[in-house]
């Protein structure tokens, strides 16, 4: 079974709090954020692709008394492969890393991505030492997971399987050195 | 046979700097040049030290941590800036600060001409993302280099890369 991309995005954020913090990746997960409505909590990018679960580190370790979640898609998740070694090492105990795998390349064309072809993601992220990986493939594991998001004690890996489809983009601020300077307001950082 | 044979305590200087810069996540690429000061970073229980596996991961690290409110520094070589060139958009684009110390390789006295393409590009392709690049060439110039580009990075949210030469870093020994 396949989820949906909005309605998981939805199920997994419907309770988080002020002080979960979210880093999604470049493509569908920031549009599937952005379309949950706009926070000033939330990081979107439209770049940097590689880079999303580096940035929930280093802010993960910034704000240990806060929750950081990345949820990437499996596209962005592969080109930071390294990524899930250098986390496995530092186990900030404050970080998620999820990852939609629908399997493509969904901004570019539908091109089928490594994941597709038997690249398992939840294999890497166990050999890299994750101590909890999770393949969640229905509601019940979403639910699951929604739950586990609200008390993290220790890094968690999820590969959340996700259906082939296109929902209507929703776009969020572009300017970058705005959105920086309006999420660390509003975790309280002075400029 | 690696660690090249270290005239000065730079090392150390540079250290102290950075724990006067305030500096909590050190991020880097394992690198002979750099040795001592990672040894340093690494027994310091202030400062979070990051191995990495490419350079740019420490991009990204970096942006996370500035999110966070904390100040990052990346170590690396020169090899390792050509591994962070699309990485470094996020740093313009979003004016994150980047604090980079990067030692060089493929100038005075290399013995591995594989190290010279991409060495010899490093200062033009820094300046091309629009970094600060300063050049140190002495021991006596690192402190106050390093110094000038923590509060330009951290003060002005900018690229600043310090490149420490060769030949203050000692010929890497290749036989004894």
């Amino acid at each position: 079974m396949k989820l949906e991309r909005r309605a998981a995005m939805a199920a997994l954020l419907a309770g988080r709090g002020d002080d979960l913090l979210v880093v999604p990746g470049l493509g569908s997960t920031t549009w599937d954020l952005a379309a949950l409505g706009d926070n000033d909590r939330d990081f979107y990018m439209w770049g940097a692709m590689g880079g999303a679960a580096m940035i929930g580190l280093g802010l993960a370790l910034a704000q240990p008394q806060r929750r950081v979640a990345v949820i990437t898609g499996d596209g962005e998740m592969l080109m930071g492969l390294g990524s899930l070694a250098t986390i496995g090492i530092q186990r900030p105990p404050n970080l998620a890393i999820i990852v939609f795998d629908n399997g493509i390349y969904g901004e570019t064309g539908m091109q089928p991505s490594h994941t597709q072809s038997g690249a398992d993601l939840v294999g890497v992220a166990k050999a890299c030492g994750f101590p909890t990986c999770l393949d969640v493939e229905d509601e019940a594991g979403l639910a699951d997971l929604a739950g586990r998001l609200t008390r993290l004690r220790d890094i968690l890996f999820a590969r959340v399987a996700i259906e082939a489809s296109e929902p209507p983009r929703v776009l969020p601020l572009r300017d970058g050195a705005a959105l920086k300077r309006r999420f660390r307001a509003a975790i309280g950082i002075k400029a | 046979m690696n660690a090249p044979a270290q005239t000065t305590d730079w090392p150390d200087c540079l250290f102290e700097t950075l724990k006067r810069a305030g500096i909590a996540q050190v991020g880097y690429v394992p690198d002979a040049g750099h040795a001592r000061l990672i040894d340093r970073c690494r027994a310091d229980a202030q400062i979070r030290d990051i191995v990495l596996t490419t350079e740019e991961e420490g991009v990204a690290l970096a942006a996370g941590a500035w999110l966070g409110g904390q100040r990052c520094a990346l170590l690396m070589q020169s090899s390792g800036v050509g591994n962070c060139i699309n990485m470094l958009s996020l740093m313009r684009t979003c004016r994150f600060p980047l604090l980079m110390f990067i030692t060089m390789r493929g100038e005075w006295e290399e013995f591995n001409p594989w190290q010279v393409p991409m060495g010899s590009i490093v200062e033009p392709v820094l300046k091309l993302c629009e970094a600060e690049v300063h050049r140190v060439r002495e021991a006596g110039e690192v402190e106050g280099a390093a110094q000038r580009a923590a509060s330009q990075a951290f003060g002005d949210e900018r690229i600043v890369a310090v490149l420490l030469s060769q030949q203050l870093i000692g010929k890497k020994v290749w036989t004894k």
